[in-house]
């Protein structure tokens, strides 16, 4: 087995193997423990500093990287785009290496550009861990994802996960649909014409436009949110026929008559894409994925950091 | 590989784990305040095996007893040359207050000892912490770390090897120096 990831940096799980993925995923369960017990926290990163670099708004995945740095004893740095010298005009290359200067190790990046994690990887000396790049990847989402439905089903091989939404402005879906296709499940989308990108066949993924034919294939349905500020011009009539159509609501699971697995990358546009008695349901495993969230960010710190 | 030399045979060795739970008695009585640790991954047998002739030897029911993973407390990270995968941490019980008995199967460094003893700080303030171990390389030490109970002093070279194997595992109880390298 093997004990450290082919890659220094997490720019996409594109670029990870399956056996990078389990060895996150092993690591995580560790972690899991750790952030358990009365003292959660350990040693190992204590002479390593990580900058969050958010150039685009964040509450979970900044939080949660934050913790998993703090848990691991790391110094943090904290920069948001918006209070920075960025609204004065300067360059990604230059407000990285301006920090960079100050003898930072590692770069967690939120950015609006696709690609500019793989920038910063090709110009720069720190490790980089992409939290989210425009509509490209969000691979820590998908790990956590991954994992949490591995904690409820097992190994993943086989099982039937559909993601309903909005594809085309989304990063979790493109990483999910990676991630998930490396462990051997089964991936179908869901959601309007519009919302669907049309080369994603191409990926070897289904494509469903009904709600309830596709919950009825599915073991798990991964419900994302309907990202307006994404959308530079109308893709539905609107957020009522949307929901109307798409959201998925507590007759419509009932209904099902299966036990189905209800996750959420958050944010929640509750009586949108879900309903709030499904949110909050026994199907919902919607708070787990944000603990998990902590554990699995720690392992991918903890595993890049050890690749110098 | 070939060349190790058995410096504990399967006799000798069910001997010395019976003087080490003799010991253990004289010292914990009934192990009412006591329990026992093993560090990830060699002191893993060997908790197992002396908690199973403790309660033979005493007749009590349980000892607690878990194992502990020192991967995140290691002084080397980023240092050394080969990764190491973190293990599974067992403590399901509360170590405030107790006499905590660390076990590990070499005791070489002390460095593994040294991270095993602040990862016990962050299960609670025991009331004292000792430590067993089966083989001593009493010459090797980088830190000021002494064992309480040894089943076996070494005299070795930096050099050296020793690998202890178990019944369980490799299929034979022995332990076993090897002249060089990391058999």
């Amino acid at each position: 087995m093997q004990a450290q990831l082919s890659t220094k940096h997490l720019l996409g799980i594109k670029y990870l193997t399956e056996d990078d993925i389990q060895l996150i995923f092993e690591t995580a369960d560790e972690f899991k423990e750790v952030i358990n017990r009365p003292i959660k926290k350990v040693p190992s990163l204590r002479d390593i500093t990580v900058a969050n670099m958010f150039f685009e708004n964040s509450t979970r995945t900044r939080i949660s990287f934050e913790l998993a740095e703090k848990r691991l004893s790391a110094d943090t740095v904290n920069f948001s785009a918006s209070a920075s010298s960025v609204s004065k005009g300067e360059t990604l290359l230059d407000t990285v290496n301006n920090v960079l200067s100050m003898k930072v190790d590692m770069i967690v990046m939120r950015h609006p550009a696709p690609g500019a994690p793989q920038f910063l990887a090709r110009n720069i000396k720190a490790n980089i861990i992409n939290a989210g790049d425009g509509t490209h990847e969000h691979p820590t989402q998908a790990l956590l994802d991954a994992y949490s439905i591995r904690e409820q089903l097992g190994d993943l091989s086989g099982k039937k996960i559909a993601i309903f939404g909005d594809i085309t402005h989304s990063r979790v879906a493109l990483s999910n649909i990676f991630c998930l296709q490396k462990l051997g499940a089964e991936v179908k989308v869901c959601g309007p014409p519009t919302l669907i990108p049309k080369h994603l066949p191409a990926l070897g993924v289904g494509v469903e436009h009904d709600v309830r034919k596709t919950l009825e294939w599915c073991d798990v349905a991964n419900v994302l949110r309907i990202q307006l500020e994404r959308q530079d011009i109308k893709y539905f009539p609107s957020l009522r026929e949307y929901s109307l159509y798409f959201g998925i609501n507590r007759e419509l699971l009932d209904s099902i008559g299966k036990k189905i697995i209800i996750m959420h990358p958050g944010p929640i546009n509750r009586g949108v894409e879900i309903t709030s008695d499904v949110a909050d349901s026994e199907h919902s495993i919607i708070l787990q994925q944000v603990e998990n969230g902590v554990a699995v960010r720690m392992a991918v710190l903890y595993l890049l950091a050890a690749r110098k | 590989m070939s060349n190790g030399r058995v410096i504990l045979t399967k006799e000798r060795f069910a001997l010395t784990i019976d003087r080490l739970c003799h010991q253990l008695i004289e010292n914990h009585d009934d192990f009412q305040n006591s329990c026992l640790i093993g560090i990830q991954q060699g002191g893993v047998p060997l908790v197992n095996r002396i908690h199973q002739r403790l309660l033979e030897i005493t007749g009590a029911t349980s000892i607690e007893n878990g194992k502990l993973d020192i991967t995140f407390y290691r002084d080397d990270f980023r240092r050394r040359e080969k990764p190491i995968r973190a293990n599974v941490t067992e403590m399901d019980f509360l170590i405030e207050g107790k006499n905590v008995v660390l076990m590990d199967d070499v005791l070489y460094t002390g460095r593994s000892v040294q991270a095993a003893m602040s990862a016990l700080g962050d299960f609670g303030r025991p009331h004292k912490v000792e430590l067993l171990t089966l083989v001593d390389r009493r010459f090797n030490r980088d830190l000021p770390i002494k064992a309480d109970y040894a089943g076996l002093r070494v005299d070795s070279l930096d050099d050296a090897y020793v690998r202890v194997d178990w019944q369980e595992v490799e299929g034979e109880d022995q332990v076993l120096l090897f002249p060089q390298g990391n058999g």
